[in-house]
């Protein structure tokens, strides 16, 4: 059962947004969070919308997941609504009762604030949908690579990213077979109270800690045995690319910025 | 011919312990053979094997690969590339989540040029017959196949030596014998030295020499044919016989002639038929 969970939900394909380099994805998706923040009329959501519609479409991600995607994030984005419907100061009351008011103001923000999550949100699914998660740390790794002047570990993180991602299936499986070992023995982590159920944990995580420990330790010396000593004078066998199709990539990007700064200045 | 890997008299205890787990082996391992090492639980052969690449220094005598001697930190890498590892839990050795990625580690961690790894990821993984699966997640592929694709990303750094740990302690049998196929193939077809360590008889016929340890020292050494017709020097040592050993014993005690070096399942079959006629 726990073998469903999957992690950063990838579905691989092979449509040109699954195509185009993983810098530029990353890069991209940062100009889209930014952009959404520079939104200042109802044109511009309207617009990010479609542009976001535009690409799950060409990505061929069925709608559904992005909204999948959102539901674990209901009571935050229902928060955020209703803060910005009650909580906001303003004399255009709506609706007016004892010491409950909601202004005009107060309703346009709330849409707009929970549009502006959704669209953030789904935007940043659609790179997780769309880039392995290996190619993500290595995008990131190289995006980074600058920082290795000042002494930041940028190698080694990827690495450990990388192999954290590569355990967590094998944990998982681990994970399954010592549960069925402790049921075996009559242990109850289904019922009881919170406090109680807690504690029924401990003889799962407790062995669970231990191998994990053994498994680093081997992991560790079998990498020691494949010659590696830390990230320098390292090479790599995949090479990014730079294609045509992620200029244009960053074409669009720009002319997105560009249209929703004029929309905002328009005001429409 | 020189051999490639020269133990001299080595000696070895691990911190707290009672008896040295070596005391005073002497052993070459030349070129392109293949050597299996056998020893019951704490005879002292796995420690041997982590001898042969520097993974421990002896407290005395010492060890060397082509003649570099491996207790010399300044020669840890060279040897290590000479000499490749293989452990019993493929799981805990392989590090990324592509099983060509994996196999490029060693490679890339060498700082080989981009072209030549790929190269030599792909003939690794021709090697072991793991090709067709080099985009897969390694968490989705059997025991046997795993330990495959261990094997390559220690080839990819173009060994000398592959030492193998109990590599098929963990395994089933169909994926036992899809390693050990794997492992003679390369010794015989690419002239790759082997030292396997292993606890089973029936992958130790398939060798060149077997040396068998006990209590940290060399109890027994030679040829297949000549060891596992010791069958009660063996037993005394924990150990027992193949089975197609203890079949041509009792066949020849009931007066057959069969070769007692005919180990391997399929020439103790075609002994047989022609012993019978």
């Amino acid at each position: 059962m726990l073998k469903d969970i999957t992690l950063g939900q990838y579905f691989p394909g092979d449509t040109p947004v699954h195509r185009l380099d993983p810098r530029t994805k990353l890069v991209l998706t940062l100009v889209y969070i930014v952009a959404i923040f520079l939104i200042g009329s109802w044109g511009g959501y309207a617009l990010t919308a479609a542009a976001l519609a535009a690409v799950t479409a060409l990505a061929h991600i069925r709608p559904r997941a992005l909204f999948r995607g959102l539901k674990p994030l209901v009571f935050i984005i229902l928060f955020t609504a209703v803060l910005n419907l009650f909580f906001t100061p303003g004399e255009d009351y709506l609706f007016h009762w004892r010491f409950i008011s909601v202004t005009y103001t107060g309703l346009k923000r709330a849409v707009a604030m929970v549009l502006r999550v959704m669209l953030l949100v789904s935007g940043t699914f659609l790179l997780t949908y769309t880039t392995s998660p290996l190619a993500i740390t290595d995008g990131l790794e190289r995006l980074l690579s600058p920082l290795k002047k000042l002494h930041v570990p940028v190698y080694e993180l990827s690495l450990m990213m990388c192999i954290a991602l590569r355990f967590i299936p094998t944990l998982i499986e681990e994970t399954d077979r010592i549960m069925s070992a402790q049921k075996a023995r009559g242990a109850d982590l289904e019922t009881g109270t919170l406090p109680e159920r807690a504690r029924a944990l401990l003889p799962l995580l407790i062995p669970l800690f231990i191998s994990s420990f053994r498994r680093a330790d081997e992991l560790a010396l079998a990498m020691e045995c494949r010659c590696y000593n830390g990230g320098q004078g390292r090479t790599r066998m995949k090479q990014l690319h730079m294609a045509g199709r992620d200029i244009a990539a960053f074409g669009c990007g720009a002319l997105f910025v560009a249209a929703i700064l004029i929309l905002r200045r328009l005001g429409i | 011919m020189d051999p490639v890997i020269r133990i001299e008299n080595i000696s070895y205890a691990y911190p707290d312990a009672e008896r040295p787990a070596l005391d005073g082996v002497s052993l070459d391992i030349l070129p392109g053979t293949f050597t299996a090492v056998l020893g019951s639980n704490g005879s002292g052969k796995s420690t041997l094997a982590k001898h042969l690449n520097a993974i421990l220094t002896p407290a005395a005598g010492r060890v060397l690969v082509d003649g570099l001697d491996t207790a010399d930190e300044q020669n840890l890498l060279p040897i290590r590339r000479r000499v490749g590892m293989v452990f019993q839990n493929p799981d805990n050795q392989i590090v990324a989540n592509v099983v060509e990625d994996d196999v490029a580690f060693a490679p890339e961690n060498l700082g080989v040029e981009p072209g030549e790894i790929r190269r030599r990821v792909d003939n690794a993984l021709r090697q072991v017959g793991m090709y067709d699966f080099r985009l897969h997640a390694p968490h989705l592929l059997s025991g046997g196949q795993k330990q495959r694709v261990a094997i390559a990303g220690v080839l990819a750094m173009d060994p000398a030596v592959l030492v193998l740990d109990e590599p098929t302690a963990m395994l089933d049998p169909r994926g036992r014998r899809e390693v050990v196929a794997a492992v003679e193939q390369l010794c015989r077809e690419r002239g790759i030295t082997v030292v396997l360590i292993t606890h089973h008889m029936d992958e130790a016929v398939r060798a060149d020499r077997i040396v068998v340890m006990d209590r940290g020292r060399i109890a027994l050494e030679g040829a297949p044919r000549d060891i596992f017709s010791q069958g009660q020097a063996l037993r005394a040592l924990g150990l027992d016989v193949p089975d197609t050993a203890a079949l041509i014993a009792r066949l020849n005690a009931a007066g057959l002639d069969i070769d007692p070096g005919a180990l391997t399942p399929e020439a103790c079959a075609a002994a047989i038929k022609e012993a019978l006629g």
